[in-house]
């Protein structure tokens, strides 16, 4: 009867298996929820196919997509936008200048009007879900200077909890695997890293063990294991400057996140691509610089590499000799690149810009191709798929 | 048997609806949510509203599924033989009975909560994976199998350090604790605080939900440190204008030590809160 709606999970990539499944069947058979609304239904589908809050906005997704029109219309309001409001939040926030530009564009009203539809849309999109506005790009209002956290439409209005179907409201979806990072969800995600690290050779005495068997067994029966050490190497490399700088939160957070998880960690700093020296202090970047040929030889191949950068710049400065914007190189960037690949097996690019838009910039798919395919995106997600990556 | 929440703890409907399906169904649930959301807490709950024993088995970085089963030990039992000492003779006297086995032995049905899990090594959860799934397992000493008379409700918390694998996930009942809204934190604060005055009430929520939204916050302050909170307020009988102060040079809140834990988020809160004041007055 539901198998639809499991199938639709399915699709839409949830972790969902039979046997989970057939625990939601049961559930039903013996009747956990008395009343067969479709409120208790979706917390029961909940708790018994999702199994990690990260899931649990495209669940609400699927589930609002699936049951769409099941649900009790009675004392469904439609929301308003307070425009006064909204004209008197944006006269706060604007500069005189700003202003004027906004009259250039057609005046407040228009303004106001396309928001007006932004807002619509954004309703179709999320069946009344968001409450914010201006997520940075998509609302014009960015780039009039508006706090984009500063603006949030009819919060008071929308406090009419039985408007809003539960699942529609999206309370989960900060908790997508694709949207934030925190140091904390980054050291989760390094962890698979760590998870292999105490494997090796059985080279230490194991004590507790060997006098456990000794006394089992009646003889002196020793007892080996392998040597609990971290064995992980890193070597993480981060592009600064230019258009970095837009970057600059989530790779402070990788980097304390990385910094408390791997014991074995080497960091350096490059601009937009590698050519003959890194460096390690940016503030003294010209003077104590390291050459990428010592580097080569210092470390061992079984170094893991992380490389962390938008890989976005000219492709010139990736392919020619001489294309640096900051130096004349003797050699190109592809050639350090692949010199450094070929002495670490192991090494993936990190980039901060979503995935989707990779295609779209040329050197992001040179890159890409130098690396064999191996960059992901710089969210909870890749930074898991990567770490498995590294793995291999 | 049913868990409707209890004088001293709001269960939201999802929770409720969770718990019993895992109490039904006899399977485990986990439960994870911010700290400080009463994780812990709801399996002593379940069990007091149930009338059921709790049994707590806290998980450290050190323990082994085993112990949760039972122990041998072999040591004492190997030096009692070369003394001639009687008790070698059987072998149960060295065997030590684990969390899990207690539960298993209980007469009534009583919840076993596994606190935080996710603290144990990572093969921790496999190596429980038969014995939560049939509530059995089998003493290789002794040559006996233990199977639960009744089987135990188990709560299985976590804070998410680890990820537990799938095999495990897909055999039980999963529960997000989010973090409450307004009106269930109202509920949660009258019950612990039945007595506290409205206007505190009000005045320290908006003090409290905007902190959590200050964008850059290291830490959060959750449930358990608004409880804290409040009855820091309360002792020192905090007046409800002393929180609508306006006054600049008292931009903090009174007694933040509760509520804000790192240097930096004080910091931090310090120059966002004199922002928005002098923003507003400029208004004005």
């Amino acid at each position: 009867m539901f198998i639809n709606f499991f199938f639709d999970l399915k699709q839409a990539s949830l972790p969902v298996s039979l046997k989970e499944y057939l625990m939601l069947m049961e559930a039903m058979n013996k009747r956990v929820v008395d009343s067969f609304n479709v409120n208790d239904f979706y917390y029961l589908s909940r708790s018994a196919l999702v199994k990690d809050e990260r899931y649990l906005d495209k669940f609400d997704r699927v589930f609002g997509h699936s049951f769409k029109g099941l649900e009790n219309s009675e004392g469904e309001t439609e929301k308003e936008i307070p425009e006064e409001w909204l004209k008197l939040m944006g006269q706060k926030y604007l500069t005189d200048e700003e202003k004027k530009m906004v009259e250039s564009l057609g005046g407040w009203d228009k303004l106001m009007e396309t928001l007006k539809q932004r807002l619509e849309e954004q309703k179709k999109r999320h069946q009344g879900g968001s409450k914010w506005i201006g997520t940075g790009g998509t609302s014009p209002f960015g780039a009039y200077g508006y706090n984009p956290e500063g603006i949030r439409i009819g919060q008071k209005e929308s406090r009419n909890k039985k408007a809003v179907k539960v699942w529609d409201k999206r309370e989960f979806s900060n908790l997508d695997g694709d949207v934030e990072l925190g140091t904390r969800n980054i050291k989760v995600a390094l962890r698979r890293l760590r998870k292999f690290a105490r494997e090796g050779v059985e080279s230490e005495l194991d004590l507790d063990n060997t006098i456990k068997s000794t006394a089992h067994k009646g003889y002196i029966d020793v007892k080996m294991m392998p040597e609990r050490r971290n064995k992980i190497k890193v070597l993480l490399f981060f592009d600064v400057g230019g258009s970095m700088d837009a970057h600059v939160k989530i790779c402070e957070e990788l980097f304390s996140a990385a910094r408390t998880e791997f014991k074995h960690m080497e960091y350096f700093y490059y601009h937009n691509c590698l050519y003959d020296a890194v460096w390690k202090d940016n503030k003294r970047r010209y003077n104590e610089n390291i050459k990428t040929w010592d580097l080569l030889h210092k470390y061992p191949s079984d170094y893991k590499v992380i490389f962390v950068g938008d890989a976005e710049m000219s492709p010139y400065e990736i392919t020619y000799p001489g294309g640096s914007v900051e130096f004349w190189n003797e050699e190109s960037g592809e050639t350090w690149l692949t010199r450094l690949l070929n002495v670490y097996e192991n090494a993936i690019w990190l980039n901060p810009i979503p995935e989707r838009y990779w295609d779209r910039i040329s050197s992001a798919s040179i890159i890409k191709q130098i690396f064999s395919d191996r960059m992901f995106p710089l969210t909870i997600e890749g930074i898991d798929q990567a770490m498995r990556e590294l793995n291999k | 048997m049913k868990f409707e929440g209890t004088s001293s703890y709001i269960a939201t409907e999802d929770l409720k609806v969770a718990v019993n399906a895992a109490i039904t169904l006899e399977r485990p649930i986990i439960v994870k949510g911010e700290p400080g959301t009463g994780k812990t807490m709801l399996a002593h709950e379940v069990a007091q509203s149930l009338g059921a024993e709790i049994i707590t088995w806290h998980i450290k970085s050190t323990t082994k599924a085993q112990q949760g089963l039972y122990e041998y030990d072999a040591v004492t039992r190997l030096r009692d033989s070369q003394l001639g000492d009687e008790k070698v003779k059987d072998i149960k006297n060295y065997i030590s009975k684990g969390k899990l086995w207690n539960a298993f032995e209980s007469n009534k049905r009583p919840v076993l909560l596994i606190d935080e899990i996710d603290k144990a090594d990572i093969e921790f959860p496999n190596d429980l994976l038969l014995e939560l799934d049939k509530m059995e397992f089998f003493v290789y000493e002794t040559g006996e199998t233990i199977k639960a008379e009744n089987r135990p409700i188990v709560i299985i918390t976590s804070n998410n350090e680890k990820e537990l694998p799938d095999a495990f996930l897909r055999r039980c009942f999963f529960h997000y604790i989010k973090f409450p809204d307004p009106e269930t934190m109202e509920e949660i604060v009258n019950v612990h605080y039945p007595e506290i005055k409205k206007d505190l009430i009000q005045e320290a929520f908006k003090i409290f939900y905007d902190i959590r939204e200050v964008p850059g916050i290291k830490k959060k302050p959750s449930t358990s440190e608004l409880i804290d909170w409040l009855k820091l307020l309360m002792t020192d009988d905090v007046d409800a204008k002393i929180l609508r102060e306006k006054d600049p040079k008292k931009l903090i809140p009174p007694l933040h030590g509760a509520l804000l834990k790192n240097e930096q988020d004080v910091h931090l809160f310090e120059r966002l809160a004199f922002i928005s004041r002098r923003e507003n007055e400029n208004l004005e």
